[in-house]
């Protein structure tokens, strides 16, 4: 027994660092499940409270850019409106109060990382929005990436710049579908793969979201094609995407809720679980 | 350690954190390149101090840089590393008598304080981006990311001993 006591107080440093190594270490594990990392994120308020007490400061330094990108938006959204206006009158009010598929809540980008291979974003949040894990983040440009975590005031996204991340887009031409995902070279490119030989692509061609995942809706945009070629088994394309988000500049965004997630998934599960 | 101490290094680690999370992670220079200099709160913490102690709480000063950069627990563990071989690279860099002389960080010869830098900063590095990274296709961006990062945190980390340098 006093040898084992001893064996301890002589080694104590050792088992001391070799204890909170392996504490490290599972913490890191746990945070490349996708969402199972429940403490270590920057959307508690603590940390929340620090990114967001630097955002009040910085804010002021890209204000006048901001505005231009939102006015920008309100153009677009407006020239949309007048294209469809006769139709929005022949359809008149009672179509508005039936709640869309879709419910976009805005939310502000506190910290932005796009450096790292495993890359996230904190967001500040409407505390009475219902938001929740796996709910698209898109902002006026393009997709930005998944919820992760959510507390009361924010919210941790997981950006498409992430090696983890995989999400189902679509050629907007035709119909051929892949996943996309990043290589960790170059925070404007994300590579598409897993797209059909068939597929009629050639470069520039505009890549969008595939409504078929109950996260994003269909046709929100990704990016352009900037190079392709066949993979190692001629089978399927693998592409670069540029895409057009600037994920280093990112700001007002908006977090997607599909109102439909529930009734899809209660189709789809059982298919699933039967397959198993 | 002594009470003026005491406060000092929880001073020292604050400033380091904030400095770390609001600055040192946003510069991204070329792209990619981040200094860590965060680690010199466990460069210099007392050589004579507890060493047990400072295993701990260079854990803890990981973890608060993870908590903010969502990173998990790969902070975390290149510090408990690195607070656990100090010992070693003391001695590796200034001689077997440097807990004798109480030798002074600012105060050492340019050389051993250049090997004891480096070779913590190092070590650190290669232990954060293995973990961060975790694949080994990735191999090339392991190294070349230790590498710029770290002759990066080196020269900040020479910065600031400089610029803190009191001249007896």
């Amino acid at each position: 027994m006093q040898q084992i006591i001893f064996f301890f107080i002589r080694n104590k440093n050792f088992l001391l660092f070799l204890l909170l190594f392996i504490v490290s270490l599972a913490l890191t594990v746990n945070s490349h499940n996708y969402h199972k990392n429940k403490y270590i994120t920057s959307a508690n308020f603590f940390s929340g409270g620090i990114y967001n007490a630097k955002t009040s400061i910085t804010d002021y330094f890209n204000l006048k850019q901001q505005n231009n990108r939102l006015a920008e938006e309100n153009r677009r959204l407006r020239a949309l409106l007048s294209l469809s206006e006769d139709s929005i009158q022949a359809v008149v009010l009672d179509s508005t109060l039936i709640p869309g598929t879709f419910t976009y809540y805005p939310a502000k980008v506190i910290n932005n990382s796009y450096s790292k291979t495993k890359n996230y974003l904190t967001l500040k949040r409407n505390p009475n929005d219902s938001i929740e894990a796996d709910m698209g983040v898109i902002s006026s440009k393009g997709i930005v990436g998944i919820v992760n975590r959510v507390s009361k005031k924010y919210a941790s996204v997981q950006s498409i710049l992430n090696t983890n991340s995989q999400i189902n887009a679509k050629l907007k031409k035709s119909n051929h579908f892949g996943s996309l995902t990043w290589d960790t070279k170059n925070p404007n490119e994300a590579q598409l793969i897993d797209i059909p030989r068939q597929a009629p692509v050639t470069i520039g061609d505009t890549i969008v979201t595939d409504g078929k995942s109950t996260i994003f809706p269909r046709g929100i945009l990704v990016g352009a094609v900037k190079d392709f070629n066949l993979s190692n088994n001629q089978d399927y394309y693998d592409m670069t995407i540029s895409l057009f988000n600037d994920m280093t500049d990112l700001h007002h965004v908006y977090i997607i809720e599909n109102n439909e997630k529930e009734a899809i998934q209660a189709i789809e599960n059982p298919i699933e679980n039967a397959e198993q | 350690m002594q009470n003026s101490d005491i406060l000092i290094n929880i001073g020292r680690f604050v400033l380091l954190v904030v400095l770390q999370i609001l600055l040192f992670n946003h510069i991204n220079f070329l792209g990619y390149v981040n200094p860590y200099p965060y680690i010199l709160f466990i460069l210099v913490f007392p050589f004579t101090g507890n060493k047990s102690l400072l295993i701990f709480v260079a854990f803890f000063l990981g973890l608060m840089v993870d908590v903010f950069g969502d990173s998990g627990g790969v902070h975390a563990a290149a510090c408990s590393l690195v607070a656990y071989a100090r010992p070693l690279l003391l001695k590796f860099s200034f001689g077997v008598s440097y807990e004798f002389n109480t030798i002074k960080l600012n105060k050492a010869a340019v050389g051993a304080r250049f090997t004891y830098i480096s070779s913590m900063v190092f070590l650190h590095h290669l232990v954060l981006f293995s973990l961060e990274i975790f694949n080994i296709s990735h191999i090339l961006l392991l190294l070349k990311s230790t590498l710029f990062s770290s002759i990066f945190t080196i020269i900040v980390i020479f910065c600031i001993t400089l610029l803190f340098s009191r001249k007896n």
